[in-house]
């Protein structure tokens, strides 16, 4: 799947996690404009993860604080 | 003038700590106990209390005969060993308490850490290294959590107790890549346990290796009081066991026992174990005086259930709010609404008299303030039922029930 279709897909599990209906750009970050605590995070990761059939470890987690660079990962994580 | 620096980070807790203790509440971490009467009574603040906070849950602390044990080894081996276990460190009483493991496990091989933290510490981050997996439940104690990170291993948590997200994660590791899945047999914040038997067998499937931490089962759950693992019928499947001291044993220490063939190559390689000093004499011999009568504490673990049981009942028909629906171990946690009543709620049975334990995030899922009560086999009914009048009476005067 290529990057577009992976946004795409990935705006579509934001959703209903995204309660302030903040306007989601590559750039915005998830601790501090989506202001996620610990707990949303790791729903919305199991979401991510059972969309695309993918692990993003804890490690990996680390790396990832904006939108695009969730997009990034999983495009590459999809093989 | 520096307005920031290193201590900055910290800010945000300091100002929590800050308008809780503006309220007047006692600092419900702060609290010392002046002297120790039983397993079970203390004097805090010049009066006498009643301990519901402890993990000394089979009441071991004062046996006469683990007391006679360590002032024996006192005297006879001195206060400290000032040494690693891997060189000068080993004395008599160190193999025997490891013997006496193996015996209660009845498994091939044990080793004697000098705290639990350092057990999960040491044997997570040795077994598992960078290009590993762990598969680990979200709610697991902190010393897992450091294991983890200090082995560099990818680590991949799953929603506490959730077979189903568990063996999501296990199908989807890379072929060929070493799994551990990590697990709890009580967790201690709710006091609630593990469904072991299906976890186990799907991460066995799934080619994982398993460890289990059954820091709060040993003494009283399980035929033998092995755990939770032997109580499911699955601790042949346990790749290793994770133990303390500090808890049922009454002392302070940690432990793995397993059969793994090649797990003695571990005192070699594990620097949690080999970099620090080992127990002082007098230790490891209350522990293995103590796990040894645990292997015969038929009544007390009938007793300790029974506390458990008449509490979690009394507490549910006052109207609390309880972490399980039914007594699962020997932690009852009662969930309060915030931290603010909680810190009220503590203060207020403290003043009635009795010790609890408050236990706020991050040591707490789902940001939950809970009061934990931990019984203790040697509570005696009388004790738990004025124990039940105490919440009552505080449970009123704070506004919870």
């Amino acid at each position: 799947m290529d990057r577009a279709a992976t946004a795409a897909r990935i705006a579509e599990v934001i959703e209903p996690f995204n309660k302030n209906s903040v306007a989601i750009g590559e750039t915005t970050s998830f601790a501090g404009d989506l202001e996620w605590d610990s707990l949303t995070v790791m729903d919305f990761v199991a979401a991510i993860e059972d969309e695309f059939d993918i692990i993003i470890s804890m490690n990996q987690q680390a790396e990832i604080e904006t939108y695009g660079q969730l997009i990034d990962a999983v495009t590459k994580l999809q093989g | 003038m520096q307005t920031t620096d290193l201590f900055s980070k910290f800010d945000p807790l300091i100002e929590t700590r800050r308008s809780l203790l503006a309220t007047g509440v006692t600092d419900p971490f702060s609290l010392v106990m002046e002297k120790v009467l039983s397993p079970t009574t203390a004097i805090c603040s010049g009066r006498e209390t009643i301990l519901l906070g402890t993990y000394n849950y089979m009441g071991m602390t004062f046996d006469p005969d683990v007391i006679a044990a360590g002032k024996q080894a006192l005297d006879d081996f001195g206060a400290g060993t000032t040494g690693s276990r891997v060189l000068n460190g080993t004395y008599a009483g160190h193999r025997a308490v490891e013997d006496a493991l193996k015996e209660f496990y009845g498994m091939d091989h044990a080793m004697v850490f000098s705290t639990g933290y350092q057990a999960n510490l040491g044997i997570i981050s040795t077994i598992a290294g960078k290009g590993d997996y762990i598969v680990l439940d979200i709610d697991s104690h902190a010393s897992i959590w450091d294991g983890c990170k200090m082995g560099d291993a990818e680590v991949v948590p799953f929603k506490h107790n959730d077979i189903e997200a568990m063996e999501k994660r296990l199908k989807r590791i890379p072929e060929g890549a070493g799994k551990l899945v990590v697990l709890e047999g009580v967790y201690s914040m709710l006091g609630d346990i593990a469904p072991l038997k299906e976890m186990i067998r799907i991460a066995k499937e799934h080619g994982a290796m398993v460890l289990v931490d059954e820091a709060h089962s040993m003494g009283f759950i399980g035929p033998n009081g092995r755990g939770v693992a032997e109580d499911q019928g699955v601790l042949d499947e346990v790749d290793f066991v994770i133990g303390t001291f500090s808890k049922s044993v009454g002392t302070v220490g940690g432990f793995c026992v397993s059969n793994h063939p090649k797990f003695e190559i571990m005192r070699l390689v594990c620097r949690p174990y080999v970099f620090t000093a080992s127990l002082p004499p007098s230790v490891v011999a209350t522990a293995a005086t103590s796990i040894r009568k645990l292997m015969h504490a038929g009544g007390k673990r009938a007793h300790l259930w029974e506390n458990s049981r008449t509490l979690h009942a009394a507490l549910t028909r006052l109207g609390f709010k309880l972490g399980t629906a039914e007594p699962q171990s020997a932690i009852i946690a009662v969930i309060m609404p915030d931290l603010e009543r909680g810190a009220m709620m503590w203060e207020a049975l403290l003043h009635e008299g009795l010790y609890v334990n408050l236990a706020r995030p991050p040591a707490t899922p789902a940001g939950m303030t809970l009061l934990r009560c931990s019984l203790c086999a040697e509570h005696t009914a009388e004790q738990v039922a004025v124990i039940t009048g105490m919440f009552e009476r505080a449970g009123k005067a704070v506004g919870i029930i």
